[in-house]
């Protein structure tokens, strides 16, 4: 199949279904038929969503609600700025969130730029928290594809056990879908038995359809995670958005079987959008679907006020946040 | 042709700028000195505490940050805006609670419109008078300068409604603090008809934020709030002041309480630059002098 047969004139929602139903029946042994990619109601997915970020959730269903929070959370600090002394002051933090309460889980993962992966990875060598990296030209995914795949390699070479990817936009946006996902697969091969997270960019995708085919590009061209955004445009997660990619990921999991995961990241700030996307998950995907393996938070100052409202909640006063870490 | 049906405004709480009901969809009935109901007051919640707050707290390095010249402007410009609605306040006056004749609340607004002006005044002063250079043995600057201690709580008195209220609110942001009022819970209208005012006058959002309610529910999470810094407990009884205070005490907040000369509120007894320090903390610097 080649580009020029898929920028035919038939409507875009086809296309990508013709490309995914080729794929998956010539890369699986059991040669699935091909998934399908069903419009999305746009008006239905927001109002649905909207109705799942006002479920009030209280007392020891919060303390577990912000427990988990924290289990799913890739600490993530992708700055310019990113010094190996700050990476190591975070992943102390990242194993033992509250110095002075060491019953707070660890977090899921910490999430750095590749050249501050061996710092990450020597620190938290003897934890249960992984290290991930960004990776292929991050946050834009336009450097030379040979430079993209390198750079996977290098990071999982230096210790990286999650590879956090961008989906090629330019290829997706103009049509080149079979672009699109052959570079997810090279970035397959290339992490090896690292995990393979996609980061859409669905604030630039334009529409929750695009959404959705992106999210099924991403998941039959090998993705292991599919993730919102970078946190480096304006537009982020959004309930809408999640919601959308979760029953992207649930229709996958129906007709192939397979279980990918799912990364809400970008202006993820405060504990009640943490719990209110534990609600959209839950109720999506089910329970099975809140755990590490299969669901993450990426996020920065997330972490802060999540042990604000978890020693609120011991407490029983409100909290200060200039007591909790600048970081 | 029917009768015009009258609009009647709906009193408002007063949070980071914005005029809101409580998060917990509450209210209750205020009513005159005849008995008769003159609205439903918004029914706050501890919420709308941790809401005010923080609204007070994001505010707070802003309004500090201001000029003291500037800050004196906006104090002033708050009475100028009390002064173009004098028929309204003293009406309102006149009706809550107890009630008063008319010509005594007309006093006790011009005498709440005068306190205004009185510590727009002191804004660019008090720091010379409350502080100033210290005399020390060896080649330094010692100076002493007073600073706003953040956020404050402030429980207003319940009567008179009007003159109490600003006695106690403009010595607190005229030198940088920002404040979170709990409004007088059987007189709540007028302070709800000031903060319409303020939010009129320049002063920035989230520097004055009024809450109405009932007391015992919501004292105790403005006391026990870690980000409060200081309290005014002048409106509390005695006891709820004490247990106020005790919840105080675990955060290390400070206490303050109206004295008797302080509570005549008509009085000149009721203003004092000391009143502004009572929510300051001094801080001293020491500095070389240069040869």
């Amino acid at each position: 199949m080649t580009d020029d047969l898929l920028s035919n004139c038939r409507p875009i929602l086809g296309r990508v279904t013709d490309l995914l139903a080729v794929q998956t029946s010539a890369g699986s042994a059991d040669a699935v038929a091909g998934v399908r990619i069903t419009p999305v109601d746009a008006v239905g997915l927001e109002q649905r969503a909207a109705s799942l970020c006002t479920r009030s959730i209280k007392t020891s269903s919060k303390a577990a609600a912000l427990d988990l929070a924290i289990r799913v959370m890739d600490l993530t600090t992708l700055e310019g700025a990113d010094t190996p002394e700050r990476v190591q002051a975070l992943c102390t933090r990242a194993r033992h969130p509250d110095a002075a309460d060491w019953s707070v889980p660890s977090v899921a993962a910490m999430c750095v730029y590749p050249e501050l992966v061996p710092v990450a990875a020597k620190e938290l060598a003897d934890s249960p928290v992984a290290v991930a990296s960004v990776a292929g030209g991050f946050p834009a995914g336009l450097a030379p594809l040979d430079t993209r795949l390198a750079e996977i390699a290098w990071a999982v070479a230096a210790g990286a056990d999650e590879v956090d990817i961008v989906l090629n936009r330019s290829a997706f946006l103009s049509g080149r879908y079979q672009k699109a996902y052959d570079e997810i697969a090279a970035a397959k091969q290339a992490c090896g038995s690292a995990h393979l997270k996609v980061i859409l960019e669905t604030g630039e995708l334009g529409s929750y359809d695009q959404i959705r085919q992106a999210s099924m590009l991403a998941m039959v061209a090998g993705a292991d995670f599919i993730k919102t955004s970078t946190g480096k445009i304006g537009t982020s997660a959004t309930p809408a958005v999640a919601l959308c990619m979760a029953e992207a990921i649930r229709d996958m999991a129906e007709q192939t079987g397979r279980a990918v995961g799912l990364k809400l990241a970008g202006g993820i700030r405060t504990a009640k959008q943490a719990w209110h996307y534990l609600v959209i998950v839950g109720e999506t995907l089910g329970s099975g679907w809140l755990t590490p393996e299969r669901f993450r938070l990426g996020a920065s100052s997330l972490l802060n006020d999540v042990l604000m409202q978890r020693a609120k909640l011991l407490d029983g006063r409100y909290q200060r946040r200039e007591d909790f870490s600048v970081d | 042709m029917s009768d015009r049906l009258v609009v009647n405004k709906t009193y408002k709480q007063f949070i980071g700028g914005a005029f809101e009901r409580s998060e917990s969809g509450r209210s209750y009935p205020v009513s005159g000195a005849g008995g008769e109901l003159l609205a439903n007051a918004v029914q706050g919640s501890r919420k709308d505490v941790r809401d005010a707050v923080a609204a007070a707290r994001s505010a707070q390095a802003g309004w500090a940050g201001r000029t003291a010249y500037n800050r004196g402007q906006i104090l002033y410009r708050v009475a100028e805006v009390m002064e173009s609605r004098r028929e309204e306040f003293s009406a309102e006056v006149a009706r809550a609670g107890d009630g008063c004749s008319h010509e005594a609340a007309a006093q006790q607004t011009t005498a709440a419109i005068d306190r205004w002006v009185w510590y727009a005044g002191w804004a660019d002063k008090f720091p010379t008078v409350l502080g100033g250079a210290n005399p020390v043995a060896g080649p330094y600057f010692n100076l002493s300068v007073p600073e706003p201690v953040g956020v404050v709580g402030i429980v207003a008195p319940d009567e008179p409604p009007l003159l109490p209220l600003v006695s106690r609110l403009a010595p607190v942001i005229v030198s940088g603090n920002t404040a979170v009022v709990l409004a007088s819970e059987r007189c709540p209208l007028v302070a709800i008809t000031l903060a319409e005012t303020l939010a009129l006058s320049d002063v920035p959002s989230g520097v004055v934020n009024i809450l109405t309610g009932h007391r015992n529910e919501l004292v105790s999470p403005l006391a026990g709030h870690v980000a409060v810094d200081s309290l005014d407990l002048t409106g509390c009884d005695a006891e709820s002041a004490a247990d106020a205070a005790r919840q105080a005490a675990a955060t290390i907040t400070r206490v303050v309480s109206a004295s008797a000369a302080e509570r005549q509120w008509a009085d000149e007894s009721a203003q004092s630059p000391y009143l502004i320090d009572a929510f300051c903390e001094t801080k001293t610097v020491w500095h070389t002098k240069g040869r």
